[in-house]
């Protein structure tokens, strides 16, 4: 069976050099089609990843309206909270582990006078921020409960940065300035920078640089440090004049996080949320019925659209170019294994049967697959090169060809072309022995 | 030429003429929606700035440690004075934001004071009296700023100054008789008095969720004295730019070194920002555009190789035919009807198909309807190429001797 197979390759090889022309259109066509689709396939896959795999159920974004019907987006919350919120959130402490976070731009001060000062961007937020995100460390470890409480200047830093400061020693304890203030290193992260950063959404960071610093949350506060990213007032205008007032106002810019473990407890803090709404409603502060979400990962980068639309719409018009190619095939097959009725009517004149037919132009079609993948696996790498054209640099840079992207190159050339061969296959097993011995 | 015989003879190659048809209105659907959408991220990349584009960069000032709003205040108009006395810089000014920056402050504006919702969105620029004359705009209708009028102001500050300018979009939008200069509007900090109109400012973001109130500014006479940054906006002589955004960084560090300019987008021409801001549109263009020519070239490939395999199939016909007193001009003839019928069917299904795939891309992305220009601009090219890509074939058919009718195969 196997020798068959072979034989029937090896057919196909030598039917391939026959037709010059023909073969060199299918093959081109299939690639084209095949590299078009890995490409922008390629991209899709770097943008609508899940950036937590092995957390994403259990992390839960809170949202709470605190705008109301008349003020609103559509019904919806709005995706982020005011201090009021985010703090009774944390006060509350409904869920195993919880987490603030807004994003920080605090200036480092090299020790050395003739070094320039230089900006480094990150997040104030919880202890809980390293767990809940199964941040790694590459020296020392995030900071605990102690010392949000004692709003503690304490800072955890990227690898990039500890090389950057100290040639990549171990830094724990040691001490560095920023924005004229002095904080003790805890932890040095790894190389870490989940994509799309599902935390950070808000701020329209799912594709920024990788963070390189985080701070207490507590601390930020106390020393009114102001976000470096969004802030999100709506149109009521409760917004405050000055820092205090602004962390009692309306507007919203902290991203809550909590872990919960089970559906129990799932159910469980949403019952709380609703609760809380309701407090507020009876306080006064809310006039309208609770309208609160909890959206784990998946859902909740939906409904932050993570996926730029550009890269669902090219996709789509790929997937649909590729399905011309092989129409193209299906016809350009055709025509070339018609081509040989004379020859299969002999073949079945001498007793092959229909299932031999099959085999051998089935087999014939692999190679042509297999030729249109391997020019299609040269268009896509040339196509990766070129992506940065036609995405923003930062998505383009996300998008690469690695070993599985390879597989499935080839695996869609050849599976693409033998399901296309199918019909012309079909026509060519009908080819009549008899009819064609007569007509010669 | 007669149809007839020719249709009867595809009856006969039912499945080819299928496949070409298919090809062609596949081709049409796709290459008629992306030529659509290249058309729009184009018209998108074409709205004028109103800026002097070519002689204008901007530098991204962040200042580092702690200062109070007054020192910040105080440093920022060191600065105006150290960029003004660069050579071959013509103006100065500073804004919290400038046109195409991607993002910044926006904010709601109310006729009335007690107004439930927004009569518009619109960009807040900061700016002083060197605002206009800097970016070049043009002042159509009140005064602009007096340097007295500027006031320094911190981000968490109400938004509340006596006096505005808008822009003539937002101007239109609010009093639309054309009378907005003495006007009271609404901000978020209270009531203030538009004093001047300027006609063509663009919005710091060009995305779609701003396409709301694009155009529409309101331009408040405020310096924006935070640490996190402030944007110093350069025009320059013609021909000074590049030697002016090299001066420029490090004039500021030699006179105050403790700030941060970052080395990679902190200088910024005006041709970078554009490009910056339209990269998705630029991009999306670029990737319509390389599909259309490929499933183009795709399409034609195939119609070539079918027709090849035809003309092969039928030689003994062909050659029949001559012997019978046609000529090279029917056979050629011949061909191209063919497959202007097959192109015609094609086209026909191809532009329902087009429809579609409109439909569904404008409720799933809501782009907008396809317009029957596209359609028609669609089946011309295909219709074309299909004569184009049988040409070949069709020569050599008519080049078949009459010979041939008395060869067997």
């Amino acid at each position: 069976m196997s020798g068959m197979f072979v034989h029937n390759l090896r057919l196909g090889v030598a039917s391939l050099r026959r037709n010059p022309l023909l073969t060199t259109l299918m093959i081109m066509s299939i690639g084209v089609g095949v590299a078009a689709s890995m490409v922008t396939y390629a991209v899709f896959r770097a943008v609508s990843g899940d950036p937590i795999p092995e957390k994403s159920a259990q992390l839960f974004a809170p949202q709470i309206d605190n705008r109301g019907p008349q003020y609103n987006h559509h019904g919806e919350p709005p995706d982020a909270l005011n201090y009021t919120d985010a703090m009774a959130l944390m006060r509350a402490h409904k869920a195993p582990r919880q987490t603030l976070l807004f994003q920080v731009g605090l200036s480092v001060m090299p020790d050395d006078p003739h070094k320039m000062p230089f900006k480094a961007l990150g997040y104030a937020t919880y202890g809980d921020f390293f767990t809940m995100f199964d941040v790694p460390f590459q020296y020392g470890s995030g900071w605990g409960a102690e010392e949000d409480d004692a709003r503690d200047a304490v800072v955890v830093i990227s690898r990039s940065l500890n090389k950057k400061l100290f040639g990549g020693e171990n830094s724990v304890g040691r001490r560095i300035n920023l924005d004229d203030r002095q904080y003790r290193i805890v932890g040095v992260t790894e190389n870490w920078d989940p994509k799309p950063r599902f935390f950070d959404m808000f701020s329209g960071n799912a594709y920024a640089m990788p963070s390189q610093v985080y701070i207490p949350f507590t601390h930020a506060v106390a020393q009114k440090i102001d976000s470096y990213g969004n802030n999100n007032c709506g149109m009521d205008g409760k917004r405050g004049e000055d820092w205090d007032s602004w962390l009692r106002g309306e507007c919203v810019w902290i991203s809550p996080w909590v872990e919960l473990d089970t559906p129990e407890q799932v159910q469980a803090y949403r019952q709380f949320l609703d609760g809380y709404a309701q407090e507020q409603r009876r306080a006064g502060r809310f006039n309208w019925a609770p309208n609160n979400r909890l959206r784990d990962v998946p859902a909740w980068l939906d409904s932050e659209h993570a996926v730029p639309p550009e890269s669902r719409i090219s996709l789509s018009l790929a997937l649909g170019f590729l399905v011309i190619c092989l129409v193209n095939t299906i016809g350009l097959l055709l025509a070339k294994f018609m081509r040989r009725a004379p020859e299969i009517g002999v073949r079945r004149a001498l007793g092959a049967s229909r299932a031999d037919i099959y085999r051998q132009f089935l087999a014939e079609a692999g190679m042509v697959g297999l030729a249109g993948g391997l020019l299609g696996l040269v268009l896509t790498a040339l196509g990766m090169l070129g992506i940065g054209l036609v995405f923003e640099p930062q998505i383009a840079k996300l998008a690469h060809l690695d070993f599985a992207l390879v597989l499935l190159t080839l695996l869609l050339a050849v599976t693409a072309t033998v399901l296309a061969a199918f019909y012309p296959t079909w026509r060519a097993a009908q080819v009549q022995p008899a009819w064609q011995l007569k007509s010669n | 030429m007669q149809i007839k015989p020719i249709l009867s003879a595809l009856r006969r190659h039912k499945a080819g003429t299928f496949l070409i048809a298919m090809q062609i209105a596949l081709t049409l659907a796709i290459v008629c929606n992306a030529l659509f959408i290249i058309q729009q991220r184009l018209a998108h990349l074409a709205e004028p700035s109103g800026l002097d584009e070519p002689n204008i960069f901007v530098i991204q000032n962040e200042w580092v440690g702690a200062s109070t709003p007054e020192q910040l205040d105080a440093k920022m108009r060191e600065d105006l004075g150290v960029l003004r006395a660069l050579p071959g810089v013509q103006d100065v000014t500073l804004s919290n934001s400038y046109p195409l920056r991607g993002g910044g402050w926006d904010d709601g504006v109310k006729l009335t004071a007690d107004q439930v919702q927004d009569t518009t969105g619109a960009t807040i620029y900061f700016a002083d009296e060197r605002f206009i004359d800097t970016l070049g705009l043009k002042l159509i209708a009140g005064r602009n700023f007096r340097a007295e009028e500027i006031t320094p102001m911190n981000v968490r500050d109400r938004l509340g100054p006596p006096v505005v300018m808008v822009t003539k979009a937002l101007a239109d939008k609010l009093f639309p008789a054309g009378d907005a200069v003495g006007k009271t509007i609404y901000l978020v900090g209270g009531p203030t008095t538009i004093v001047g109109v300027v006609d063509l400012l663009q919005a710091q973001s060009v995305d779609r969720w701003a396409q709301s109130f694009a155009y529409r500014s309101v331009i408040v006479p405020k310096r924006l004295a935070i640490s996190l940054g402030v944007f110093y906006i350069v025009r320059t002589q013609p021909g000074q730019l590049d030697a002016a955004m090299r001066a420029a960084p490090k004039a500021l560090f030699a006179h105050n070194p403790r700030r941060v300019i970052n080395d990679e987008d902190g200088v910024l021409s005006f041709k970078e920002v554009r490009a910056k801001a339209y990269e998705r549109d630029r991009g999306m263009a670029i990737l319509m555009g390389l599909i259309c020519v490929t499933l183009l070239a795709i399409t034609a490939a195939g119609i070539v190789g079918l027709t090849s395999f035809w003309v092969g199939q039928r030689r003994k016909q062909i050659g029949v035919r001559r012997a019978l007193g046609a000529t090279r001009q029917d056979i050629l003839e011949y061909f191209l009807t063919e497959n202007l019928l097959i192109s015609c069917g094609g086209a026909l299904f191809g532009v329902l198909l087009a429809v579609a795939i409109n439909l569904w891309l404008v409720t799933r992305f809501e782009l907008h309807r396809l317009s029957l220009v596209y359609l028609l601009m669609g089946v011309v090219i295909l219709l074309l190429l299909g004569q184009g890509a049988v040409l070949a074939p069709a020569m050599r058919a008519s080049r078949v001797s009459p010979v041939e009718a008395t060869r067997s195969v």
